[in-house]
């Protein structure tokens, strides 16, 4: 057990060794079905580097108690650790200030403390609130029960054939009565990266804050809130090499001290009395209850990992894994990609003329390629593109170019046993 | 467990060509089963004659599985009773929950083909979808779920 900090700097050159890389993630050696894993489901979950388990065994083992409230050794310890992963996230992002960095339990949760905390003070009985049909579920629910609860109305920004955003269509959305804009950064169904700065900036223009749903985009590109200028940027840690049950919240300021708090507990309080309470400064107003201490420095360890890695070195080499699997599959009858915008991450939907999905991601997985089946928590995207559902091959950083080979291989030996 | 060994043969084949696929005009019962989670859905007309199934039809959307499972239920109880019917149907949800030991007498036949699905929890579903629904048609409910309240089988198929 490694219990002192992992060395992680510049031990990556400009572009990725991968083979290197995959040294770090002790869960590519398994053996799936007696094949070797192929693990192409990131866009649901990614898998944890050694150094992340590391520090995650590092806390527990000793540095755990609970933060904000002991005066003793470990208390201390354990809140200036947790603190300092704030910070990593902070520069991760580079957030202007660490107190605009809140901890979350995923991306779900960060999109409903914004209609909690911002949408139910400020968004009123005829006001809109734009979303886009790319959106996953969990930016599309909360704002419909916003929506039901103040009587106010949510307009979409259609997509066309390749599913891309039709950004002029999103302009004639704006009207005196647009309050919020809620858009995906990259759909996680078909992989489009929309243009959210130029996004940001129209709405910004008509004076409408907006918040970004990032979790498909943090793990694959450099993101940077203060040249994006959102007012709100959530993220999972789960899908960029950390923990589960943790992700952030990215508010501006000045947005998070007009907000009213989500949660109420602990650490959320500054005083409490049967007659008033009076809430914490950010970010801890938004942080009620003991949180996912572990989870949020290990997600720390993550941010430092992929930081190490390089995120352009990792948008780079995930391009070529999309360009090589995108030429394979098209060169394969009767499959044919869903979603083909021209600027997107490594997310390949498909379907295969006469073989179900759920068919396909059982034969795979008996050649040990683990992908995603189903509608992908989009349906309005699948009506749309008029598909019931797809399979989904989605690729991170430690996918190979011989995973794809092994991948198009099995595809095509699924094909064959339906002929 | 091989997948490979659930994808045989007879099933291939029943899911490239399903028998008893189309509508009824004359139909006494019918229903609907969906499974939400993946979008998949199947449509069961029968005619009862007294209780005698004696015409079965199905369509619908779905993987191999389901459709192969639902091609062969009308062929085995075209002809049965009611009562029949509801036997292999509790015996067909049993065996594909692995409740049930199909060394002992049973009235399955070749319907074992689909054994190996207890060994896959996201598609026992798939398999079961059809018989549900049939259960439903015979008690003269008209759309019935994976999902629903009764159904014992809650294999989770993932989020994201």
């Amino acid at each position: 057990m490694n219990l002192v900090e992992p060395p992680l700097k510049s031990q990556f050159g400009p572009s990725l060794d991968v083979e290197r890389i995959r040294a770090d993630f002790p869960i590519l050696k398994l053996q799936v079905e007696g094949k070797p894993l192929v693990y192409l489901d990131n866009a649901a979950s990614s898998q944890m580097p050694q150094p992340v388990i590391d520090r995650l065994v590092r806390y527990q083992t000793a540095q755990h108690a609970n933060i904000n409230r002991g005066v003793h050794y470990l208390s201390e310890l354990a809140t200036a650790e947790y603190e300092d992963s704030r910070r990593k996230l902070q520069s991760f992002i580079n957030a202007r200030e660490e107190r605009e960095v809140i901890f979350t339990s995923g991306t779900t949760d960060s999109i409903n403390l914004v209609m909690h905390g911002y949408g139910r003070k400020f968004i009123g009985a005829g006001d809109e609130i734009i979303l886009t049909t790319l959106e996953h579920h969990s930016n599309i629910v909360p704002w419909q029960m916003l929506a039901e609860e103040k009587g106010a109305k949510i307009r979409v920004v259609p997509i066309n054939d390749a599913g891309e955003l039709l950004v002029d269509e999103y302009e004639k959305l704006f009207n005196e009565r647009t309050r919020f804009v809620s858009v995906m950064h990259v759909s996680n169904a078909l992989g489009t990266i929309n243009p959210i700065k130029q996004m940001i900036e129209f709405a910004h223009s008509k004076g409408v804050p907006v918040l970004i749903d990032g979790a498909q985009a943090a793990p694959h590109m450099k993101i940077d809130v203060q040249d994006l200028d959102c007012d709100f940027y959530a993220f999972s840690g789960h899908k960029l090499c950390g923990p589960t049950g943790i992700g952030i919240l990215y508010g501006k300021a000045e947005l998070l001290e007009r907000m009213q708090p989500f949660k109420g507990g602990g650490d959320m309080i500054l005083s409490v009395t049967f007659e008033k309470t009076v809430y914490n400064s950010i970010p801890h107003k938004f942080e009620a209850g003991t949180p996912p201490i572990a989870a949020a420095i290990g997600l720390g360890a993550a941010v430092d990992y992929l930081s190490a890695v390089g995120l352009e070195a990792i948008a780079a080499y995930e391009l070529d894994l999309l360009n090589y699997a995108t030429e394979l599959m098209n060169d394969m009858a009767g499959l044919r990609i869903i979603g083909t915008a021209a600027v997107k991450t490594a997310v390949l939907s498909f379907e295969v003329k006469g073989i179900h999905p759920h068919d396909i991601g059982t034969l795979l997985n008996q050649e040990g390629v683990a992908v995603r089946t189903g509608h992908h928590c989009v349906q309005p995207v699948m009506l749309r593109l008029g598909v019931p559902a797809t399979t989904r091959a989605s690729f991170a950083f430690y996918n190979t170019m011989a995973e794809v080979d092994a991948f198009i291989a099995s595809l095509r030996a699924v094909q064959k046993i339906f002929t | 467990m091989n997948s490979k060994s659930l994808y045989q043969e007879v099933i291939l084949d029943h899911n490239k060509k399903p028998r008893n696929y189309g509508t009824l005009e004359n139909a006494s019962h019918h229903a609907v089963g969906h499974n939400p989670l993946c979008g998949d859905h199947l449509d069961i007309e029968l005619h009862l004659d007294g209780e005698h199934i004696d015409q079965i039809a199905f369509h619908g959307e779905s993987c191999a599985i389901c459709k192969a499972s639902a091609s062969m239920m009308t062929t085995v109880v075209k002809g049965k009773t009611r009562t029949d019917a509801e036997t292999m149907i509790q015996e067909f949800r049993d065996m594909a929950v692995g409740k049930l030991d199909i060394k002992s007498p049973h009235h399955l036949g070749r319907l074992t083909v689909f054994a190996g699905v207890r060994d896959l929890p996201t598609r026992v579903k798939c398999a079961i979808l059809p018989w549900h629904t049939l259960h439903a048609a015979l008690n003269s409910v008209n759309t019935t779920s994976t999902e629903a309240e009764d159904d014992p089988m809650h294999a989770a198929i993932g989020d994201a």
